[in-house]
C-alpha cells in the first residue's frame, strides 16, 4: 500500500488579472498548473492533480494599481506528503553496491543507502546487473525495473527527494510482499479449517471414551 | 620457477613503451609467466609481483613514498596495517596493484594484463574513504585532508597521482552517504571546482560517476552538480584558443560528449532536474562584454541545442529557443541597420535591393562605418555564426523527425520575442528557414498562424499589424510555397477587407483604419511579387475579383498606402490586365507619402518589410535559393514600361543610355520605375560608394 497521498476537498479564492475575464477558467487552471509539482505549506503536500468548479457568478475586486478579481473555486486537490516512518512505492532505476535508486510515482527520486538496507539482502551480480538477492529467501530479488515498498526516512521538499529504508520487515519487493500476505491469509484459512475439525475429533473422541466408560459401568 | 627469476629483457621494452601506465616505484612490473592461469587458454604475461616480493618492498618503498600517496588505506599512517589490507589470495594481486595506483594499460593489445572488475571500486577502499570522512567527526582529519589534497592537485604529469585520483573518484562515489554539507566544504568544493578538460578519459569518467552519485543521492548537491556540469558548455580560453588543432577539438568533443550523457543520466534518476537546469542555463550563458566571448557564445548555444535534441529538450524545449532567440534579437539590436543600409526617403523599396544586387562584389570599407569597427563587426560575426547554428539545428529535428515540434516552439518564442520588434533585420529569418525545410506542413502553418493573428481582436492593434505585415512579406519571398496557397491566403485577406469596406465608418482620418490600409497594403505587396503566377490561373484570378471595388473604396487605400508599392503594383495589375484604373495618381517622386505616415504610426509600419534580402553572408547563403529577389520578378516582366496612367517623376530611359560604363547600361536594363536621375554624377558617386552596405552574396545568381 501508499501512503502519503491524500485528497484534499477544498476552497480557494484565486485572483485573477482583469485581462482574463471573460476567459476565468483557463485563467484559474493556468494559476492552479503554476503549483503543480511544488510543495505547498498552506495544503501542506506536493500538489500532484486537480479538479475544480468556479461557484459563484461574482468575483470581488481587488483596489489598487491593477484591479485583480477574485474568483472562488471550490476544488479537490490531491496531495502528496510523505511523512517519516511511512511507506511509498516505486521503481527501481539503478542498483550500485552501496545504493538503490528510485522513482517514486514517476517525479520522486528516493535513495536507499546501504546502511538502511537490512541484513537479509546481499548485493550480487547476476548476468553483469547488480541486484540484491535476500539471503532467507532466494526468490525475493531486487534489481532494476522493480516495484519496491520502502520506508520514508526523510523528505526534502525542494527537489521531492526522497531518504528512504528497506529495515522494516514489511519493505522489499512489492509483488513478492503481496504473494507473501496472500499465501499466510491462504495458510491461516487452512489452518482454521483443520484446527476447527482437530478441535471436533478430539471432542469427539473424548465423549466416546466418557459414554465408553459409563456403558462399561451400566 | 619463481617470478625473481624470469626477467626478460622484452619485458623491460613492454614497460617502458607503456610508461604512462607504470609506477616507477613497483620494481620490475611485468613478469612472463610459463603458466597459464586459470581461465586463460595461453601463456599470459600478468603484471604484477609475487606476493612475498610484492609486500616486502610495499613496506620498503610506502615507507619512503611522500605524503601525497592514498593514506585512507591505512587510517593510522601505520605500514602495518597496509599490510593486512593485501589478503593471501591469488586474484588480489591484480586488485593489491589497482589499490597502489599502477593502472593497467588496456589499451595495448599486445598486453594481456588480467584485469580485476576495475569498474566497482573495492568494498574496503569505499570502506577506507568513509572512514576518512568520519574521521572529521572524530578530531583527526589527517586523512580527510589528505583526500582533498587528493583532489585539489591538479598536475597531469604525474601519472601516480592521476592514477590515485582516478580511484578516490570511485571510491567516494560509493561513499556518497557520508558526505556532509557543513563538515566536508571543503571536499565538495574541490569536486566542483575541477574541470573535466584538465584531466584524461578515465578520470573524467571517474568524475562524472561521482557527479551522477552525488545528485542522485541527496537533493542537497543536485543544483551544484547541474551548476558544474553546465559550466563545461564553455570551454577554458587555452582549448577556444586552440580549437583548430585536433587533439584540442578531440578532447573538447570527449568532455561534452561525456557532459552531455551525464545530464541524461541525472535527469532519469532525478526527474525533477531538468526544471532546476533551465534557470541555470540562461543565466550561464556568456554574455558579449568580454574579448573572446563570441566563439564561446557559439559553442554555448551548439549545446544548448544539443540538448533541446535530447530527452531534456522534451520537457523544456522552448525555454531554450525563447532562450536564443532572445539572444539574437539582441543582438540584433545592438547593430545600428540603419547606419549600414543608410536609410535614405529618396530610394524606393524596390530599388534599394536592386541597388544591393548590383553592387556585388564590393568588399566592406571599413575605414567607412561611421560605428565602432571592430566591435560592430564582432557583433556581425556572431549573429551570422549564430544563425547558422540554429540553421543547422533546425535541418537536425528535421533529420530526427521533430521539425513540426520544434516548429511550434520556435513559433512560440518568435512571437514573444520577434513580431513586435520592428528593428530586428535577420532574427526572423529562422522562421523562413524553418518554413523552406518543410514547406506542407511548417510552411502553411507558419502563414495561417500570421493570418490567424492578424484576424483576432483579442490581440492589440500593432502586433495584428506587424502580423500581416510578415505574411505579406513571406507569401512574396517564399519561393518555396505553391502558388494555390498564396492564392487562398490572398482570398482570405481581400474578403477581410471586402468585408471591413461594408462595415466601416465614416471617419476619413488614416489613423482610424490602420488594420484596413495594412490589409490592402498587404495584398498590393504580394501581388506585386506573385502577380503573374496568380493571373495565369483564372480561378485564382476570379478570387481578386472584390479587390477593386475595395481599392475603390472611399476609403481611397491607394492614396494612403505607400506610393512606391501602390505604384509598382498598378503597374503590374495593367500589365496583367487585371483592372485598369481610370484615375491618375500623381506620384511626384514619393516614395511615402504624409498618409502612408499616418497609417504605419511611429513603428513606420507602413515600411515594414521584414522578409528583405538577409544581409549576413553565410546565412543568406544557406536562405537564398529558396528566396524570390526582386531582380527575378522584373526579369520576367517582358512587358514594355509604358506608364499611361501612372505619371510618376521619371527621368527617360532613353537619356542614360548615352552615359558610358557597365554600370549605368546594367542599372538601365534592371531600374523599374527610374526614380533617380542617374545623371546626376553626385548622386551617382554616392550610390557606387555605399560604404557600409552588405551585399547579398548569391543574389546575381538568381537572375
Amino acid at each position: 500500500m501508499m501512503e502519503g497521498l491524500k485528497m484534499a476537498d477544498t476552497e480557494l479564492m484565486v485572483y485573477i488579472h482583469p485581462s482574463k475575464c471573460g476567459n476565468e477558467f483557463n485563467a484559474v487552471c493556468r494559476q492552479l498548473s503554476s503549483l503543480l509539482f511544488q510543495y505547498d505549506e498552506t495544503l501542506d503536500g506536493v500538489l500532484l492533480a486537480f479538479d475544480f468548479a468556479v461557484k459563484s457568478k461574482g468575483a470581488k475586486v481587488l483596489a489598487g494599481l491593477n484591479p485583480y478579481f477574485g474568483v472562488k473555486v471550490e476544488s479537490k486537490l490531491l496531495l502528496f506528503n510523505p511523512k517519516p516512518n511511512s511507506l511509498v512505492e516505486g521503481k527501481i532505476v539503478k542498483i550500485s553496491p552501496e545504493s538503490i535508486h528510485v522513482i517514486v510515482l514517476g517525479f520522486s527520486a528516493a535513495v536507499i543507502t546501504d546502511v538502511d538496507i537490512r541484513e537479509e539482502f546481499k548485493y550480487k551480480l547476476r548476468n553483469g546487473e547488480g541486484c540484491f538477492v535476500s539471503r532467507s529467501h532466494k526468490r525475493h530479488v531486487l534489481k532494476v525495473g522493480t516495484m519496491v515498498r520502502l520506508q520514508v526516512q526523510s523528505f526534502d521538499e525542494e527537489v521531492m527527494h526522497i531518504a528512504g529504508s528497506l529495515l522494516p520487515a514489511n519493505t522489499g519487493c512489492v509483488k513478492w510482499l503481496e504473494k507473501q500476505s496472500e499465501e499466510a491469509l491462504r495458510s491461516v484459512d487452512f489452518c482454521c479449517t483443520h484446527s476447527l475439525t482437530i478441535m471436533f475429533f478430539v471432542r469427539n473422541l473424548f465423549y466416546f471414551s466418557r459414554d465408553h466408560k459409563r456403558r462399561k459401568i451400566a | 620457477m619463481s617470478n625473481r627469476e624470469v626477467d626478460r629483457k622484452d619485458d623491460q621494452c613492454l614497460e617502458q613503451k607503456n610508461s604512462l601506465y607504470f609506477v616507477e616505484w613497483i620494481q620490475n612490473n611485468v613478469k612472463s609467466s610459463g603458466i597459464p592461469l586459470k581461465g586463460l587458454s595461453v601463456e599470459s604475461i600478468f603484471a604484477g609481483m609475487d606476493k612475498m616480493e610484492f609486500t616486502e618492498d610495499f613496506i620498503v618503498e610506502y615507507q619512503q613514498l611522500p605524503a601525497s600517496l592514498p593514506l585512507y588505506l591505512s587510517v593510522g599512517g601505520e605500514a602495518k596495517k597496509a599490510t593486512s589490507i593485501i589478503k593471501p589470495c591469488s586474484t588480489d594481486y591484480i586488485k593489491a596493484q589497482e589499490r597502489m595506483g599502477a593502472s593497467v594499460g588496456l589499451t595495448d593489445p599486445s598486453s594481456y594484463y588480467v584485469v580485476g572488475n576495475s569498474d566497482l571500486p573495492d568494498t574496503e577502499t569505499v570502506q577506507g574513504v568513509r572512514n576518512a570522512l568520519a574521521s572529521v567527526h572524530n578530531g583527526g582529519s589527517d586523512a580527510y585532508d589528505q583526500l582533498v589534497e587528493t583532489i585539489q592537485t591538479n598536475n597531469k604529469s604525474d601519472h601516480a597521482v592521476a592514477a590515485d585520483l582516478d580511484t578516490l573518484l570511485n571510491a567516494l562515489s560509493g561513499a556518497v552517504a557520508c558526505i556532509d554539507t557543513d563538515r566536508h566544504r571543503s571536499l565538495l568544493s574541490a569536486i566542483f571546482r575541477m574541470s573535466l578538460y584538465d584531466h584524461k578519459d578515465h578520470i573524467m569518467d571517474a568524475l562524472v560517476g561521482l557527479i551522477i552519485s552525488l545528485a542522485a543521492t541527496s537533493g542537497k548537491y543536485l543544483d551544484s552538480c547541474l551548476h558544474m556540469l553546465v559550466r563545461h558548455f564553455v570551454p577554458p580560453p587555452w582549448v577556444i584558443a586552440r580549437l583548430s588543432q585536433s587533439r584540442v577539438s578531440g578532447q573538447k568533443q570527449e568532455v561534452l560528449t561525456r557532459v552531455h550523457k551525464t545530464l541524461l543520466k541525472i535527469s532519469l534518476l532525478v526527474p525533477l532536474a531538468p526544471s532546476r537546469l533551465f534557470p541555470m542555463l540562461s543565466q550561464q550563458m556568456p554574455k558579449m562584454n568580454k574579448k573572446d566571448q563570441d566563439k564561446a557564445l557559439v559553442i554555448y548555444v551548439e549545446n544548448l541545442f544539443k540538448l533541446e535534441n535530447s530527452s531534456i529538450g522534451q520537457v523544456g524545449g522552448n525555454m531554450i529557443f525563447m532562450m536564443v532567440m532572445e539572444r539574437l534579437r539582441d543582438l540584433d539590436l545592438e547593430i545600428d541597420w540603419d547606419d549600414i543600409l543608410q536609410d535614405d526617403s529618396n530610394r524606393g523599396v524596390f530599388d534599394m535591393e536592386l541597388e544591393d544586387a548590383m553592387h556585388e562584389g564590393d568588399e566592406l570599407p571599413v575605414g567607412s562605418l561611421n560605428q565602432d569597427t571592430s566591435s560592430g563587426k564582432i557583433v556581425f560575426e556572431s549573429l551570422d555564426k549564430l544563425m547558422v547554428t540554429s540553421f543547422h539545428h533546425l535541418e537536425a529535428c528535421q533529420d530526427a523527425g521533430r521539425l513540426d515540434q520544434a516548429f511550434e516552439k520556435l513559433f512560440e518564442s518568435f512571437e514573444n520575442f520577434i513580431l513586435n520588434t520592428y528593428k530586428s533585420k535577420v532574427s526572423q529569418f529562422l522562421m523562413f528557414y524553418a518554413c523552406s525545410l518543410d514547406p506542407e506542413s511548417c510552411g502553411v502553418k507558419f502563414g495561417s498562424k500570421l493570418l490567424d493573428i492578424f484576424l483576432s481582436s483579442n490581440k492589440p492593434r500593432p502586433t495584428r499589424m506587424s502580423a500581416v505585415a510578415y505574411l505579406a512579406s513571406y507569401l512574396a519571398r517564399g519561393k518555396f510555397l505553391p502558388v494555390s496557397y498564396v492564392a487562398s491566403m490572398l482570398k482570405r485577406l481581400v474578403d477581410e477587407c471586402a468585408d471591413y469596406c461594408r462595415i466601416c465608418n465614416d471617419d476619413t482620418r488614416p489613423e482610424a483604419h490602420q488594420l484596413f490600409y495594412s490589409g490592402c497594403q498587404a495584398i498590393m505587396y504580394v501581388l506585386c511579387f506573385r502577380m503573374r503566377s496568380i493571373l495565369d490561373v483564372p480561378r485564382f484570378r476570379s478570387e481578386l475579383i472584390p479587390l477593386e471595388s475595395i481599392l475603390m473604396h472611399k476609403l481611397n487605400p491607394l492614396m494612403v498606402c505607400l506610393p512606391s508599392v501602390v505604384a509598382e503594383f498598378l503597374k503590374q495589375a495593367k500589365a496583367g490586365g487585371l483592372f485598369v484604373v481610370s484615375d491618375s495618381f500623381i506620384f511626384d517622386d514619393l516614395l511615402e507619402s504624409e498618409l502612408s505616415r499616418a497609417f504605419g504610426g511611429c513603428e513606420r509600419l507602413d515600411t515594414f518589410f521584414p522578409f528583405d534580402p538577409c544581409l549576413l553572408k553565410s546565412s543568406n547563403s544557406l536562405i537564398s535559393q529558396n528566396f524570390i529577389y526582386w531582380s527575378t520578378v522584373m526579369n520576367q516582366d517582358d512587358e514594355g514600361e509604358d506608364d499611361a496612367e501612372i505619371i510618376v517623376n521619371g527621368d527617360e530611359e532613353s537619356d542614360e543610355e548615352e552615359e558610358e560604363g557597365d554600370l549605368d547600361y546594367a542599372l538601365n536594363k534592371m531600374s523599374i520605375t527610374p526614380k533617380h536621375s542617374f545623371k546626376n554624377n553626385m548622386e551617382r558617386d554616392r550610390l557606387m560608394k555605399m560604404p557600409s552596405m552588405i551585399r547579398p552574396s548569391t543574389s546575381p545568381e538568381s537572375l
